[in-house]
């Protein structure tokens, strides 16, 4: 019975993660790299994208390993396996996305305490399969990588008219604070606002 | 799954010996291609400020306790110029670097930017093609610029809402022309005594800096 179940919600683990579970809009985690990277739509679709593949990863693993880990320590064995996998991404970025890597800059080492990751690990991942805990990383890194691709766009075009690096041909009228710290604050309130205005009907 | 004390140690000591394990083994696999992008960065950004070449040698030096370093770059047996990576702290975000490109006579050839921390839309202008700091010095003489902008009273154009920025990029600059005396030796002798004496005005421009 509980199988038949876990087969009807594949599709609506992904789907949760993405609105109703939504990382940014809806569970408000990971605002530190929310509000820092996301000056450029590219910039906040690369550091989502390096998020998910660590999600995925250490999702998998962790639910393949949560019988073997005594309940005292888990949370220092979540850790470490999250920051290995976090390891191994930045390695493989600086090796093979140099210019990538060098615009996310100090945002990747900061993965590891990202609270969607650890949070995933326990809320998630820790209680359920493999399969399952794979499905609910691609969903919870795709609404993290959609919330901040589209917060980057809009700082992006309000802040510095232009979109993913394309110039619009405005950037003299545009008010610069949008690109700005104080920007990530206005932009993310008002998108939460609008997402939840919205996931609500 | 209980906690016991033999179980939690053995649990984290197999967890944490596997995961170093992979990493370690990642690392070995992409050593080599980390350096490889690395050189490959450095030589692209050599060849962007330089006209063609076929080999650098490279020299490194210490100036007011920042490590510089120059590429002179050889076309058969001609020198065709020298590329100075320099530095400065004084940006608006800390740290600056550039890759400075001088013709074996002195003229400013080309600037590039190698990192920024500087505010986006004001001062990462200086990344910009044909940006007011840029082509203010281009083409000019090194050994006739004075790295001071209007504000200060030299002659050099700023980036708008920037002068901070403008000040550390030209400060990184005027420390590249430096080390560009020093490398190319010949030439120290004439300007050995303007050479002093920019080494001077670093450390006064440096000093206005933080007063800011």
């Amino acid at each position: 019975m509980p199988r038949k179940e876990a087969k009807m919600n594949k599709m609506q683990i992904v789907l949760s993660g993405i609105l109703k579970n939504n990382p940014t809009f809806v569970l408000v985690l990971g605002m530190c790299p929310t509000l820092g990277t996301t000056t450029s739509a590219i910039n906040g679709m690369g550091m989502g994208v390096a998020t998910m593949a660590v999600l995925i990863m250490s999702n998998l693993v962790i639910s393949l390993i949560k019988n073997f880990i005594p309940d005292k320590v888990r949370i220092p064995a979540f850790i470490v396996v999250i920051a290995s996998f976090v390891t191994i991404i930045q390695m493989l970025m600086q090796a093979y996305v140099p210019s990538l890597y060098a615009a996310l800059g100090v945002f990747i080492p900061l993965i590891v305490v990202n609270c969607i990751i650890l949070g995933r690990a326990e809320a998630f991942a820790s209680k359920n399969g493999p399969i399952d805990s794979i499905l609910d990383g691609v969903g919870i890194g795709l609404g993290f990588t959609l919330a901040l691709t589209a917060i980057g766009a809009v700082r992006e075009v309000l802040g510095s008219g232009a979109i993913f690096g394309y110039s619009l041909g405005i950037a003299d009228y545009m008010p610069l604070v949008f690109v700005l710290a104080p920007g990530a604050f206005f932009v993310l309130g008002y998108m939460m606002v609008l997402f939840n205005k919205l996931a609500k009907k | 799954m209980k906690s016991t004390l033999f179980n939690m140690v053995a649990v984290l000591f197999t967890i944490t010996l596997i995961a170093s394990a992979g990493v370690g083994a990642v690392n070995m696999l992409t050593e080599d291609a980390i350096a490889e992008a690395k050189a490959l960065a450095t030589k692209e950004a050599v060849a962007n400020v330089l006209p063609a070449f076929d080999n650098n040698e490279q020299s490194e030096q210490m100036i007011d306790d920042m490590p510089i370093k120059v590429y002179k770059a050889v076309k058969g047996n001609d020198v065709v110029g020298y590329a100075v990576e320099s530095m400065t702290k004084n940006g608006f975000g800390g740290v600056i670097r550039l890759m400075v490109g001088f013709s074996p006579e002195g003229e400013i050839l080309n600037v590039n930017v190698l990192e920024q921390a500087e505010t986006p839309g004001l001062g990462t202008k200086m990344c910009d093609e044909g940006n007011a700091l840029l082509s203010s010095i281009k083409g000019k003489n090194s050994g006739d610029v004075e790295f001071k902008v209007k504000k200060d009273g030299g002659e050099l154009d700023a980036l708008t809402a920037a002068t901070i920025s403008s000040r550390a990029y030209y400060d990184a600059v005027a420390r590249a022309r430096e080390a560009y005396w020093v490398a190319c030796g010949g030439k120290a002798s004439a300007d050995g005594v303007s050479g002093a004496t920019s080494t001077n005005k670093g450390s006064d421009a440096q000093k206005g800096g933080e007063n800011e």
